[in-house]
């Protein structure tokens, strides 16, 4: 069983949804990047996702582009980002998801990427630019290096095409709760619940939701549905808005340990 | 992404489709005025002393360039599919102001990105776009030029797929786009050749044209590859040289990536995330080239070459000079290797330049306005005292 599966198996057992943080890698900078990591482990995550920066992010919106930008600026690469995380490994007891666009993890060479990957203590993998079409080869190098290949589900693919990537998805399915792209929502489109409680039955694999939560309520609302809720832009807003100081571990800290009293108060 | 399979059936459906392909046909006709000429540059070929040199004038299109072939086809797609939004990115503004028009033509609501730096350099082009109907957004992120205005308007457009059709403008993106924009252009090819049979009863013996994303390039070449004595040529944007950072030439120095849905030749540094470009004309400033073109490099089919900014520059000023056709500093870069070849071939070769815009847009770059300034105060036949406007007032 990975570490993905058993993490999943140990929530289901204690009916705990699963808290799924999601920071760029180096953001805001190197050491704040890894005292937010210990931060997530203490709010609660149960996984942990880490994104690698890339000139391109299409799949994002204003703020995690932004996060991106400056991560690039300052010189964060995938050895990088892997050293870092190897580093952190020893005090971060839950899975570690990484995230990247295709590019860069072709460039660096797909194999050569997931073994180093796999020995620094990563375990999951997010191409949010990979079609299933497409992704054979990402999927047998995954494979090859025990990483979970985690495929997203929109909710414009129609029920055909959502078999297929959820027959394909390892670890979890990633459920991309907005027709868009990443950032903040005000409020959800109706049918919302519905449709993630339609894709959880069709799903042997747990279903996490993301893109746009950022209230205890959204989370409270989607992880009835869902196993599990995945934040990323909220977070970067926090670091943003307290421009990276003192303040900045703390709030982030606060926020997420208001998300967890949201999605196990149920 | 299920809009794409949605967008590759009813493409697949309209090619077989009789009435799609008389539609078409009838608004290429009576609309964007094809069959564009193919036109024997005369004085120009005198100029340059080598093989004659011919221009298929697709600066006569209708909105001033060859995009509104593609944006007339996609936009009968769009109609098809009942979609009454459209979007595009745009580089100098030509794409744009195609889209805006069929949106016009169509009654489709349109919205256009525009990288902020392009916005400035083809402030024409942004008013006849509004003048047009359709919001220009200006795009911030990045290098504030074509690469940024596709990913936001791939943003807008996975945001709005259900309503919005999407007009990419050139030969790049996910499949099945550079395939649909290749065959929508692939008219320039096959009325050129049509055309320069029937004047000299032969094929010509070279083709250029110069490329960005590719889609005027594939426009032209298409039906002539199986022609395989026509020897066929994409000229590249060399910006300020190859030996420089500052260039947009994609075949030349990149290395096979993917960006925007395709793999191909792309810009990249060593760590995969894409490159600045630069190239004085906005169409060409691009960091990925259509994957056709990487394979018809990698067959050897397509030689690839490159022009730096100041050499099409000069081709810029000589066209309107002996020709009185302002092309546009796109098609410049065409004109530049053109300028440099047609001497060294026999004065029997016959060359066609795929004119692919005109340059009235153009007027504003600032590059351009300082090239003027400088032919005018370079000593000439038009200014015997080698002095700019000092003749008159003495």
């Amino acid at each position: 069983m990975t570490s993905i599966a058993q993490t999943f198996a140990s929530c289901a057992a204690k009916k705990r949804k699963a808290l799924i943080p999601f920071l760029t890698s180096g953001y805001p900078d190197q050491k704040l990047f890894r005292r937010a990591l210990d931060q997530f482990v203490l709010s609660g995550a149960d996984i942990i996702e880490v994104g690698i920066p890339f000139s391109d992010p299409l799949a994002d919106g204003p703020v995690i582009q932004q996060a991106s930008q400056q991560a690039l600026t300052a010189g964060v690469t995938i050895d990088r980002t892997l050293q870092s995380l190897r580093a952190a490994n020893s005090s971060i007891p839950v899975p570690l998801v990484l995230m990247s666009y295709y590019n860069p993890i072709r460039a660096y060479g797909l194999s050569r990427f997931a073994e180093r990957a796999y020995r620094a203590g990563v375990s999951g993998l997010i191409v949010p630019d990979l079609i299933w079409e497409e992704a054979s080869e990402v999927e047998q190098v995954c494979r090859d290096h025990h990483l979970d290949l985690i495929h997203l589900v929109a909710r414009t693919s129609p029920p055909a095409r959502r078999k297929q990537i959820i027959r394909r998805s390892r670890g979890f399915v990633y459920l991309v709760s907005v027709t868009g792209v990443t950032g903040t929502q005000q409020t959800f489109s109706r049918g919302l619940t519905r449709w993630i409680g339609k894709v959880k039955q069709e799903s042997p694999l747990p279903v996490c939701v993301g893109f746009g939560i950022s209230t205890p309520a959204q989370a409270r609302e989607l992880s009835r549905a869902a196993d599990g809720v995945i934040i990323g832009s909220a977070i970067i807003n926090i670091v943003r808005r307290t421009n990276g100081s003192r303040k900045t571990i703390n709030n982030i800290g606060a926020f997420l340990h208001r998300i967890r009293e949201g999605i196990d108060h149920e | 992404m299920a809009a794409l399979e949605e967008l590759e059936r009813e493409y697949r459906r309209a090619r077989r489709d009789r009435n799609f392909r008389g539609e078409l046909r009838e608004l290429l006709q009576t609309y964007a005025g094809r069959p564009t000429p193919l036109y024997y540059a005369r004085r120009l070929t005198r100029k340059y002393r080598g093989a004659r040199i011919f221009l298929k004038r697709e600066d006569l299109a209708h909105t001033g360039a060859h995009k509104i072939n593609n944006c007339l086809g996609q936009a009968l797609l769009a109609d098809r599919m009942g979609k009454k939004r459209i979007i595009a990115e745009t580089g100098a503004g030509q794409h744009g102001v195609a889209v805006a028009t069929v949106a016009s033509l169509f009654g489709c609501r349109c919205t256009i990105y525009m990288g902020r730096e392009d916005m400035e350099r083809h402030a024409p082009n942004v008013s006849r776009m509004e003048l047009l109907n359709a919001e220009v957004v200006p795009v911030d992120s990045g290098s504030r030029t074509l690469k940024d205005a596709t990913n936001e308007a791939i943003r807008d457009w996975v945001t709005n797929v259900r309503s919005t059709h999407y007009i990419i403008g050139s030969v790049v993106g996910p499949h099945p786009y550079p395939i649909m924009v290749r065959d929508f252009q692939a008219v320039i090819g096959r009325e050129a050749r049509t055309q320069i049979k029937r004047r000299e009863k032969r094929l010509p013996d070279m083709v250029v044209a110069c490329v960005g994303g590719g889609s005027n390039a594939i426009g032209i070449f298409h039906r002539f590859i199986d022609d395989t004595a026509v020897k066929l040529v994409g000229v590249e944007s060399a910006g300020n040289g190859l030996n420089t950072h500052l260039h947009a030439a994609t075949l030349s120095k990149g290395r096979p990536g993917v960006l925007h849905g395709s793999l191909s030749y792309l810009l990249q540094d060593r760590h995969g995330q894409v490159q600045a470009t630069h190239s004085i004309a906005a169409g060409l400033d691009y960091p990925g080239v259509g994957p056709e073109h990487s394979f018809l490099k990698d067959n050897g089919r397509v030689d690839y070459v490159s022009v730096t900014d100041a050499e099409a520059l000069r081709a810029f000023t000589e066209l309107a000079e002996y020709e009185g056709i302002i092309p546009a500093l796109e098609s410049s870069f065409a004109l530049a290797y053109v300028r440099k070849t047609a001497r060294k071939v026999m004065s029997s070769a016959i060359i066609v330049v795929n004119l692919s815009g005109r340059g009235d847009k153009d007027l504003a770059n600032s590059s351009v306005k300082r090239s003027l300034e400088q032919t005018k105060a370079r000593p000439g036949k038009n200014n015997k005292n080698g002095r700019a406007g000092k003749t008159r007032a003495a």
